[in-house]
């Protein structure tokens, strides 16, 4: 991976959306936490493989079916290669990182967990990371921790290494917040579980697209994401998961694909990582995954990185010039590329609105992170956030959009 | 945008002239818009004829769910409870008088469906969007 910086314009004319207007005025895009816009070499492979390739995979033997069967094991390899996967058959397609949570926690979960069984989550997750663990809290008997965040919005370290004590089964964390920001010390997080006995899973729907993430060197027993978040399309993402893991858990849906052999009452599960992929895949956008992560790998997640921080330094410098605006997050150097914020006796929705008035993309909501949010004290909040095609100037615009707003409510 | 907030809902929103819990009331219903968090309540006052004495908004959000509590609650003053029960979508649409997308429409629907399920006397739970379809 290279650490050179990428070149800003080449990187813009790849995103066609971007010449979009809105309001008649150029489209700022300040949404890619919810979902990243997509370059032309994304649109073009899946367009060319509606065109050019499309067939069903597996089994078949014609020439289409072929074509489209190694297109989509590419994209695997393509996926397995952005985090360093050992085998890219640990990587397992599934519709986005909300399936593949809920894949871990009906699969593995209902196998090796029982009552009294302790997981440890933390105050920062997505609902996403924290619904299927409720449901199967609720199912099996289980008890949820919670590591709370400190007053400087950082995943609490004393606090989980108490929490260890209860000899949880399961670490479950994320490791960038969709609403702070914060970078967890995923490395530090997984060891301190693996010496507690405990497994690790990482959402990682922030954290792979704006940061290197090796999963052997992090020593994650399961990392899940969605494509949609890093330039791919929506409709797939991915459950990594340690061979040995996988090997040994029970298969998720049944149907086609996933075994090898069935009988009228009976069925034998296909090796992984087929077994948890029942049904015909969604193949174009596979196609259009691996072309992301192989974009993003040409970037270099470094220099992804690297951008991003920096964006993220200068809008907070910006908007702390803001009067009665306050940033929910800790400081620059533990934050991704994410400001979400409140203004004084105004409305998310009000501001998200008016800013969509200068063609200004935010967020105004809680996220999908309400427990985050009161923890916060506050019921939502507005987010901007920063991808690899966002720039200084739409971080200055955003600002100004913002003066904007004060001056019609003020 | 500037469409958007026209000069009516930015005044309803900052001086609106219904905001309150009316105690005592004959009818109360409160509700929350779960994507954005935001709540509202109404309260009612209804004579013996059904006909609505007095109404009252309260609760936080954006200002375009205020404002059309505010506007909503202007409306229904004199009405009949039967005529409260078939007010619709394009009612308040047209008491705000500018296009909203679906996001916004929920903004704006929100006491519609609240002083609707307090007409009907429904309970939390028989509460839906057809209310306001
Ligand atoms: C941290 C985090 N986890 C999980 C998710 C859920 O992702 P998806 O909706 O693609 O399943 C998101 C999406 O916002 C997220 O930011």
């Amino acid at each position: 991976m290279t650490k050179m910086p990428f070149d800003q314009n080449s990187v813009r004319a790849d995103f066609p959306i971007l010449e979009r207007e809105i309001a008649n005025k150029k489209l700022i895009y300040l949404d890619s936490t919810a979902t990243a816009q997509k370059p032309n070499v994304v649109i073009d492979a899946m367009d060319e493989f509606y065109r050019h390739s499309n067939a069903n995979i597996h089994r078949g033997v014609h020439t289409l079916a072929e074509e489209a069967t190694a297109m989509y094991e590419k994209a695997r390899g393509q996926v397995a290669s952005l985090i360093n996967a050992a085998s890219a058959r640990e990587v397992i397609f599934t519709r986005n990182t909300t399936e593949s949570i809920n894949l871990i926690a009906k699969t593995w979960g209902r196998e090796n967990l029982a009552s009294g069984d302790v997981i440890i989550l933390t105050e920062m997750e997505h609902h996403s990371n924290l619904v299927p663990w409720q449901m199967l809290a609720e199912e099996q008997d289980l008890v949820l921790e919670f590591v709370p965040v400190t007053d400087d919005y950082l995943f609490d370290m004393d606090a989980y290494r108490k929490l260890l004590v209860l000899k949880p089964k399961l670490v479950a964390f994320t490791q960038m917040s969709n609403v702070l920001g914060t970078i967890t010390p995923a490395k530090e997080i997984i060891k301190l579980a693996h010496e507690a006995g405990a497994l690790t899973l990482v959402d990682g729907a922030q954290s792979v697209p704006h940061l290197p993430v090796d999963v052997q060197d992090l020593d994650a027993d399961f990392l899940v994401f969605s494509a949609h978040k890093m330039v791919g399309p929506s409709g797939i993402g991915a459950l990594y998961g340690k061979m040995d893991l996988l090997n040994a858990m029970p298969p998720f849906m049944g149907g086609g694909d996933m075994i090898k052999t069935v009988h009228l009452r009976s069925f034998v599960t296909n090796q992984v990582p087929y077994k948890f992929e029942a049904g015909t895949p969604a193949i174009a956008e596979a196609v259009g995954f691996g072309v992301a992560a192989e974009y993003l790998q040409n970037l270099g997640m470094d220099a992804v990185e690297a951008h991003e921080h920096s964006l993220a330094e200068y809008a907070l410098e910006r908007l702390a010039e803001i009067p009665s605006l306050t940033v929910f997050g800790p400081s620059a150097e533990h934050k991704g590329g994410v400001a979400s914020f409140v203004m004084e006796g105004l409305h998310p929705h009000d501001i998200a609105q008016i800013l969509d008035g200068e063609g200004i993309a935010v967020r105004a909501g809680h996220h999908c992170a309400q427990p985050l949010h009161e923890v916060c004290g506050v019921k939502a909040t507005t987010r901007a956030s920063f991808y690899i095609y966002n720039t200084k100037e739409e971080i200055d615009a955003l600002v100004e959009g913002i003066y904007k707003v004060k001056e019609i409510f003020g | 945008m500037d469409d958007l907030y026209r000069q009516l809902i930015i005044e309803r929103y900052k001086t609106p002239h219904y905001r309150g819990h009316l105690d005592p009331h004959d009818i109360f219903f409160e509700d929350d818009n779960p994507v954005c968090g935001d709540h509202i309540e109404v309260t009612l006052r209804v004579d013996d004829q059904n006909l609505v004495t007095e109404a009252n908004f309260d609760g936080e959000g954006c200002s375009i769910s205020q404002a059309s509590a505010d506007l909503l609650m202007e409306t229904v003053h004199g009405m009949n409870l039967d005529e409260v029960k078939e007010l619709t979508k394009d009612d308040v649409v047209e008491l705000l008088g500018i296009d909203l997308g679906p996001v916004r429409l929920k903004c704006a629907l929100l006491s519609l469906k609240v002083l609707k399920a307090g007409a009907y006397g429904l309970g939390v739970d028989e509460v839906s969007d057809d209310l306001v379809e």
